[in-house]
């Protein structure tokens, strides 16, 4: 392995090299990485691997090599099988709401957290809406249901003003918009971070060109402010449609079931579903899979468009 | 007191207003249900049941519902196995990952550049459910706390961070060990863990949250209910309703007040490191951004 070899371009260094010494080197380098490369191995490239069962009939009891090859039926089952559509269904509509309502949020706050110029308030408000994204979804799904629910704050205040009560919690039409308010309450806060830190490096010099010239705030955020976060927006756009599929997965396991699988069930809960829950792991696996595959796709093309626009993208080259 | 610039001047009371408003509303929506929680634990039972389930302003504190979770139930076990997770967790990972970043950050490792290549790959395409699922039952893992853990080892977000942090050290101070006759491994304990405590303190504190925030795992790899974690606990008898009686515990507290009284418990932690999280975060998070 590579263990035992010697860095050609060692000897290029500096000082007088005693090649005893450089083996040494390397030895210790190796043994600080291998723990963290043998993490690797195992449990992404070996699940890596593991993604052979969707090309099988895995039975747990008889493992890998005992449990039957069925070559692409998994994937022509997938493409006619009106559940997995549905699934594709609401996790698009899911992806689409968030881009829409939960991408910009965190821009408005951030305009409104940067225009703030009391530090002491500033420093408040942003150690309060960074918190949200520390909490686990079991916690804010729990939070959720306390405010929301059928027994809960906001349908008490109601009842007592003598109106009647809402049904948010388990209640399908509901459900898309109340995931998409979930995630702006947990995350909207944290991905303040960036866009302030591109507001914050914005070149005050060309505010003040801009006032002098007269104009209004409105012309300053439009003509001065975002073409100069322009690279940014970009770049976390381009991030987001990378991960399109990627809506999560928790969020909508702790929930699916209080809404049924019609209006819940996301790409994810459905491979939970049909492996976990049925048994299914074949057909489950190859659900992943192609989700897996089509997301690189989507980081490759996201990446493309990115650069096509004159912008750095996600990764070079 | 004005600190706006010059050639902004001091916006309108009105805007001023608009403002203020818009950020106490802000302050109160991430705030007011956190609150709500925490009363509702500490109200009395019959105040519970009298407003219908919840309470905003206790009238008597009550501490009962968490004398009653904590004797010995299931949910302070469970509070005992996410503890233990997230303290062995964290230290596994922080120095499984110290050693792969401090490796990788050397210009001088061989083979160096692929290996970096085959970790960042991992970002691109995370290990699926089922696989992983595989890769757990494979490795005879199941059933153990081990499955807690070892499969979340390194997070690539923050190896970056830190690689990125360690890249940023002089190299100078390496060449000057290095003429001292320090090997890679006295330079690591010497020059690196030394610069890098607020680093390490930030990367540590993410893995902490990330084992202690861990619940979904538990389901599908723990046969034994009793080994469950607390997030795993909360989702089964706050989120999923199940009735308190299914663990063994009923007592005088109302089923509500006990219900928020997890939910606050399983929050606590978090809310006690926030501070210590926050001194440091943004800077990781951007740094990490950047490098990413």
């Amino acid at each position: 392995m590579v263990m035992t070899q010697a860095p050609p371009e060692a000897t290029a260094q500096t000082g007088p090299p005693k090649p005893a010494k450089r083996r040494h080197v390397n030895r210790t380098l190796y043994l600080l990485l291998l723990p963290g490369l043998l993490y690797f191995l195992v449990f992404h490239y070996g699940a890596l691997f593991g993604n052979v069962l969707a090309f099988q009939d895995w039975i747990p009891f008889l493992g890998v090599r005992g449990s039957a090859w069925v070559g692409f039926a998994h994937f022509e089952r997938m493409f006619t099988d009106p559940l997995f559509w549905s699934a594709v269904g609401n996790t698009v509509l899911i992806a689409i709401l968030q881009l829409v309502f939960f991408f910009p949020a965190p821009l408005a706050l951030a305009l409104l957290l940067h225009s703030i110029v009391g530090g002491t308030v500033r420093k408040f408000v942003q150690s309060v809406v960074y918190l949200p994204h520390f909490l686990s979804w079991v916690i804010v799904v729990a939070l959720f249901q306390h405010m929301l629910g059928g027994a809960g704050v906001v349908n008490g205040w109601l009842a007592d003003l003598g109106v009647g009560g809402i049904q948010v919690i388990g209640n399908p039409d509901l459900y898309k918009p109340l995931v998409v308010a979930q995630v702006i309450w947990k995350e909207c806060g944290w991905a303040t971070i960036i866009f302030l830190a591109a507001l914050a490096n914005v070149d005050e010099q060309m505010y003040e060109a801009a006032a002098i010239d007269g104009a209004s705030w409105w012309r300053r955020l439009w003509h001065v402010t975002l073409p100069a976060i322009r690279p940014i927006i970009i770049l976390l756009l381009v991030l987001r449609l990378g991960e399109f599929l990627s809506i999560g997965f928790e969020q909508f396991f702790l929930q699916r079931q209080s809404v049924g699988a019609e209006a819940g069930e996301v790409l994810d809960t459905f491979v939970y579903y049909t492996g976990f829950a049925s048994g299914d792991f074949g057909y489950a696996a190859a659900v992943g899979l192609f989700k897996g595959v089509i997301g690189v796709a989507l980081i490759y093309s996201a990446n493309k468009v990115a650069h096509r626009l004159g912008e750095q993208g996600v990764y070079k080259s | 007191m004005s600190g706006y610039p010059a050639w902004q001047g001091r916006p309108t009371l009105g805007v001023r207003i608009v403002k203020g408003v818009a950020l106490a509303f802000i302050v109160a929506l991430v705030l007011f249900p956190l609150w709500a929680v925490v009363a509702t634990s500490l109200a009395d039972p019959q105040q519970v049941i009298d407003n219908g389930g919840w309470v905003i302003w206790p009238e008597r504190l009550s501490f009962e519902a968490y004398s009653e979770i904590l004797a010995g139930g299931i949910v302070s076990r469970a509070l005992l196995v996410s503890g233990g997770i997230t303290v062995v967790g964290t230290a596994l990972s922080l120095v499984c990952t110290i050693g792969l970043a401090y490796a990788l950050s050397r210009p001088r490792l061989y083979g160096g550049k692929p290996l970096l290549l085959l970790v960042l790959f991992t970002f691109l395409f995370p290990p699926g459910m089922v696989p992983l699922f595989l890769v757990v039952h494979e490795t005879g893992l199941f059933d153990s706390y081990a499955a807690l853990i070892l499969p979340f080892l390194i997070n690539v977000f923050n190896l970056v961070v830190m690689r990125g942090f360690f890249q940023s050290i002089p190299e100078e101070l390496f060449e000057a060990a290095r003429l001292d006759g320090a090997g890679e491994w006295a330079m690591l304990r010497r020059i690196v863990l030394p610069l890098s405590k607020a680093v390490m303190a930030v990367v540590g504190l993410f893995y902490a949250v990330a084992y202690w925030n861990r619940f979904f795992e538990a389901i599908i790899y723990f046969n034994d209910q009793t080994k469950w974690p607390i997030g795993t606990v909360l989702r089964q008898y706050v989120t999923g309703g199940a009735a308190l009686a299914e663990f063994g515990e009923a007592g005088t507290a109302s089923p509500q007040s006990v219900q928020m009284a997890v939910v606050v418990l399983a929050t606590l932690p978090i809310v006690i490191v926030y501070p210590f999280l926050q001194r440091y975060f943004v800077k990781g998070v951007l740094t990490g951004a950047l490098k990413a």
